[in-house]
């Protein structure tokens, strides 16, 4: 019998790591409210061993997604966009909950969200020609620079753009190559949550996105300090005193760290600089003419 | 009439033997010892093996966890493609597997294909072990003249430790006085270095044949008993590890000598060593906590030991890129 005695299917809101869904090893929970206070869901809160597990998991995947061709880091961005549009309707009603919006603002978001990402796509197989060159030496040598992806990168997603913001961190760092550890907007986490079902569904390979939820505060002192984690992106940190905790724990292992922007328009269109950011220039002297 | 004639049918003989090596005339009586070893529970041992794996160790107890496995790793290539650079590379960071902490132990051994041996001695010297896989490993499908002359080559070339492997085939078939034999004669052609006798239990299938295999290779002479060669899976495991534990305990209650354990393959990770570390102290006491009497065959174990360490000294967690790749 169908009707209203349906048993309700409720969702338990999980962890994004190493391509699978886990509960927080630590196995607390935090509400999730919009922002008249409104409970939400309950959401995984991540602790420092999940966040230590990510970064085997972003490893494991930068070995991989490293060595994928430009054009085929070109197509599973894509890809990403393609899900992500058959879930627009879900995207716009998160929104709505977390940020208490009208329908029409998140679905705005929810578009300019989508084509970040084939932005993006678009960069993934030129950033390289831009961002490298051919060197003029005095010398018998063919000399050229080129970009190479930094290695495990741990970010902040802004807290007030749930899914744009989120998006406009996590595209560039992945589009050269790079892994990404990224803790969603801690008051707004839920569309980064349905976005890491887009994620498992889109040829990402497994651990090369890794979504937490929980407290930046908490985590990200473990993975500033952490000898595999190559690059950090402290976009959401708002905080001034724990974004220069965190460089000072950086520094210890000597990674590079993109500070927070003031007063970011993640409307706008974006420049190259979060794409540069974590990259290395890798330059060949290639003997000639001898 | 052999000492093995008199057996009772159950894992207590009441008689206490010395440690023998020679031959059983007839080898009726190890197939009745062997027939009289009682079942093992599986189902227990992996829940014993699972139970003792869940201990937490704090941090004093894990520093001298991580040194103490350190200085238990045989450190193993065993490749086609090996080189004597290779290995001089792997014996000197067997030496000093940190070279930017000089208090971190070195490791028992290096454990090397025979033809190697040379190689790793003259990086090593004396001051850690030598160990080479011999007869015909990893199959073991040679004839035993074949196995003699590899065990004796390689004890020529300054191996202090031989690393044999049974004959599963003939084990599998029931023919226990062959295997046995073998290992007597293996054992023989040793002279003075130490015999590790590799059953293989990826290949035995069941916790029964592992218990009789052990027994079997201790009778006949073995060292140390060693659970696999690292080239089929699957490899040491916790409740296979339990089980030969159990059957070296058993062995020191009836003849007061102590034979040693060595678990090889799949084991990467410092989490799984301090499990192997806590299932021996549980098992056979803190007397086989020693690389004389425990050992790991491992490779990538070392790195992730040393990563450890790292964390453990200072804080904040290691990576790949601060120890050498193999």
């Amino acid at each position: 019998m169908i009707g209203n005695d349906r048993v309700e299917v409720r969702k338990t809101h999980k962890l994004f790591v190493g391509g699978a869904f886990p509960r927080s090893e630590s196995g607390r929970t935090y509400e999730a409210t919009n922002s008249q206070g409104e409970f939400l869901a309950n959401v995984a809160k991540a602790s420092r061993k999940d966040a230590r597990d990510a970064v085997l998991a972003a490893r494991t995947g930068f070995n991989s997604w490293s060595k994928a061709t430009a054009y085929n880091r070109g197509q599973v961005l894509y890809r990403i966009a393609e899900v992500m549009e058959g879930r627009k309707d879900q995207f716009i009603s998160d929104i709505q909950d977390a940020e208490a919006v009208s329908a029409k603002k998140a679905a705005t978001q929810t578009d300019q969200a989508i084509d970040r990402v084939l932005w993006y796509a678009g960069w993934a197989d030129k950033y390289a020609q831009v961002f490298g060159n051919t060197n003029p030496v005095s010398g018998p040598f063919f000399n050229f620079s080129i970009p190479e992806p930094t290695g495990v990168v741990a970010a902040v997603a802004p807290q007030d753009s749930s899914l744009l913001g989120l998006i406009s961190v996590i595209a560039p760092i992945i589009t050269s190559g790079n892994s990404v550890i990224v803790i969603a907007s801690t008051a707004s986490p839920i569309p980064a949550i349905t976005l890491s079902e887009c994620l498992a569904t889109s040829d990402v390979i497994a651990g090369n996105i890794n979504i937490l939820t929980g407290d930046p505060a908490e985590i990200m002192p473990s993975l500033a300090s952490h000898g595999d984690v190559n690059a950090l992106d402290l976009t959401g940190i708002t905080d001034s005193e724990l974004q220069k905790a965190l460089q000072i724990e950086a520094a210890g292992t000597v990674k590079r760290v993109r500070s927070a922007p003031v007063n970011p328009d993640w409307r706008a269109t974006p420049s190259l600089s979060r794409l540069r950011a974590f990259t290395e220039v890798k330059t060949v002297w290639h003997p000639m003419g001898m | 009439m052999s000492s093995l004639d008199n057996q009772p049918l159950a894992n207590q003989p009441p008689t206490k033997q010395p440690h023998k090596t020679q031959s059983p005339t007839s080898h009726q009586g190890l197939h009745a010892f062997l027939a009289g070893l009682s079942g093992v529970d599986q189902v227990g041992a992996e829940a014993r093996a699972a139970a003792l794996g869940t201990r937490s160790i704090k941090k004093e107890s894990k520093m001298w966890a991580i040194d103490t496995a350190i200085s238990m790793v045989d450190l193993t290539t065993l490749e086609g493609a090996d080189t004597p650079g290779k290995v001089s590379a792997m014996c000197s960071k067997a030496l000093h597997p940190d070279p930017t902490d000089p208090t971190t132990p070195s490791v028992a051994a290096v454990c090397v294909y025979g033809d190697l041996v040379p190689a790793a001695r003259e990086v090593v010297g004396d001051r850690i072990h030598v160990a080479a896989v011999a007869t015909a490993f990893p199959s073991g499908r040679a004839s035993l003249d074949v196995k003699l002359l590899d065990t004796k080559d390689a004890v020529a070339a300054g191996a202090d430790e031989i690393d044999m492997v049974i004959d599963r085939g003939a084990f599998l078939t029931g023919n226990f006085g062959k295997v046995f034999e073998e290992i007597v004669a293996i054992k023989e052609a040793c002279g003075d270095a130490h015999l590790k006798v590799i059953l293989e239990t990826g290949e035995l299938k069941t916790l029964d044949n592992v218990r009789k295999a052990s027994w079997l290779a201790m009778k006949a002479g073995a060292d140390f008993i060693k659970t696999s060669t690292g080239k089929v899976a699957p490899a040491a495991t916790l409740p296979v590890t339990l089980v030969m534990l159990e059957a070296v305990r058993d062995y020191y209650a009836q003849t007061n000598t102590r034979i040693g354990v060595k678990a090889a393959g799949g084991i990467k990770t410092s989490k799984d060593a301090i499990k192997y570390l806590v299932l021996v102290n549980e098992t056979v006491g803190d007397a086989w906590l020693t690389p004389d009497l425990f050992r790991f065959g491992a490779s990538t174990l070392l790195n992730d030991l040393l990563q450890q360490r790292q964390k453990m000294l200072t804080g904040h967690y290691s990576g790949p890129d601060y120890v050498t790749i193999d």
